[in-house]
């Protein structure tokens, strides 16, 4: 069997899906031997399918996940209460507050970081007072002489600064480094 | 690249997991859902994004998604991997976004032509191998969101859901409600397509560009 240029371009897809019938799939690599074109249109698709299937292609906004999780938060509970079910949350909040640092396992374990170099902040005291900039990376004492844009700066606590994947900066937070 | 292409899924411990994961969720341990789409959170950024091509937009729609995914939960039909099902939903809730906002009216050109009509690759520049390393470079991913961005939706659409969500050809009909010959139609074009639009830089510039960046010195 012999298969021409544009056979093969009608193909090439489902060649790389491996659902070509054996004859047909033998004539193009036949095919593909002597045509150059055509192996480099193969080539070429086959670079495209690994590129955009890599999970590097798409990059999450900073601070993604700390927002999903809070409006999943804001709206997983049951959507009617009574005056008792809110006492029962209120407390329940209360608890889930105190056992924040035993359970932060489980929805800010592994912020994303906004910078690669760092370290998290996992000794910083989540309730201390930090600042950040709008778009920094790092967190700071408040004063310390290593914030950049001190315009842009606002004041939160370490927990929220840690959820939204700032990093404690190096100097300020030396303390609390453990390397 | 192998001829079948790599799944980025988890191996079968972790959808034994994601079982009991979603069997608690039902009982009511609510605060496992965020451990169940945790691996999931990039595919659906990603999945809104390449259909509604707007960050902002794209992460409000991923949050609906997921929301809806706990909100049904128990519709959830253990036939079908989460995974799917949850890039299904995200993609309803994307094309509902986009119908809303008519951005339909500023679709391509190339949305309009006769997808049946065979498409004739363009560019025979020689193309090597490329290394995914490239993909750490910022101009290129931005390059390659661009054209994907430039395709026609119902390209987009079947290009996302099985070359950058990985799901069978199958699935992407179900998901997309067109037939599995539309796909196989639909993605050929898409893929031929985003090979020409990228062909002046793969094929060339960006692979030299990269040994040089390798070779450290520049003087």
């Amino acid at each position: 069997m012999v298969v021409r240029c544009e056979e093969v371009w009608h193909e090439i897809s489902n060649y790389l899906e491996g659902e070509v019938e054996p004859a047909v799939r033998a004539a193009m690599e036949e095919h593909f031997r002597e045509c150059k074109h055509c192996t480099s249109v193969l080539d070429g698709t086959r670079n495209v399918i690994h590129l955009y299937g890599d999970e590097r292609m798409v990059e999450v906004p900073l601070g993604f996940s700390y927002r999903l999780h809070r409006r999943l938060e804001e709206n997983m509970a049951p959507a009617r209460r009574t005056f008792l079910g809110w006492m029962v949350a209120a407390a329940a909040a209360i608890l889930a507050a105190g056992s924040f640092e035993l359970a932060r396992s489980s929805v800010f374990s592994h912020p994303e970081l906004r910078s690669e170099h760092a370290q998290p902040g996992s000794d910083v005291p989540p309730d201390m007072m930090v600042m950040v900039e709008t778009n920094g990376k790092t967190f700071h004492v408040p004063g310390c002489p290593f914030i950049h844009d001190k315009l842009k700066v606002h004041t939160i606590t370490a927990r929220e600064a840690i959820g939204a994947g700032y990093v404690p900066c190096v100097r300020c937070m030396k303390k609390y480094l453990s390397a | 690249m192998p001829e079948e292409p790599s799944s980025l899924e988890n191996p079968a411990e972790q959808l034994n997991n994601e079982e009991v994961l979603i069997r608690r969720i039902r009982d009511g341990e609510r605060d496992l859902f965020y451990e169940l789409i945790r691996p999931y959170e990039r595919r659906v950024f990603a999945a809104a994004l390449a259909i509604l091509r707007n960050e902002a937009d794209a992460e409000d729609v991923a949050q609906e998604a997921m929301l809806k995914a706990f909100k049904h939960i128990r519709q959830f039909r253990a036939e079908s991997r989460f995974s799917t099902w949850l890039i299904q939903i995200t993609v309803n809730e994307a094309r509902m976004r986009r119908r809303k906002e008519h951005a339909d009216i500023m679709e391509p050109i190339a949305d309009r032509q006769d997808e049946e009509g065979n498409y004739s690759p363009r560019d025979f520049a020689d193309w090597r191998e490329i290394p995914l390393e490239i993909l750490e470079r910022k101009e290129v991913r931005q390059e390659l969101a661009e054209a994907l961005a430039s395709l026609g939706e119902k390209y987009r659409e079947v290009f996302l859901l099985r070359d950058m969500q990985h799901l069978s050809i199958e699935d992407t009909a179900k998901a997309l409600g067109i037939s599995t010959s539309s796909v196989k139609t639909r993605l050929l074009r898409a893929r031929l397509m985003l090979r020409d639009l990228l062909a002046p830089g793969l094929g060339g510039n960006w692979s030299s560009k990269l040994s040089f960046a390798k070779g450290a010195k520049l003087w």
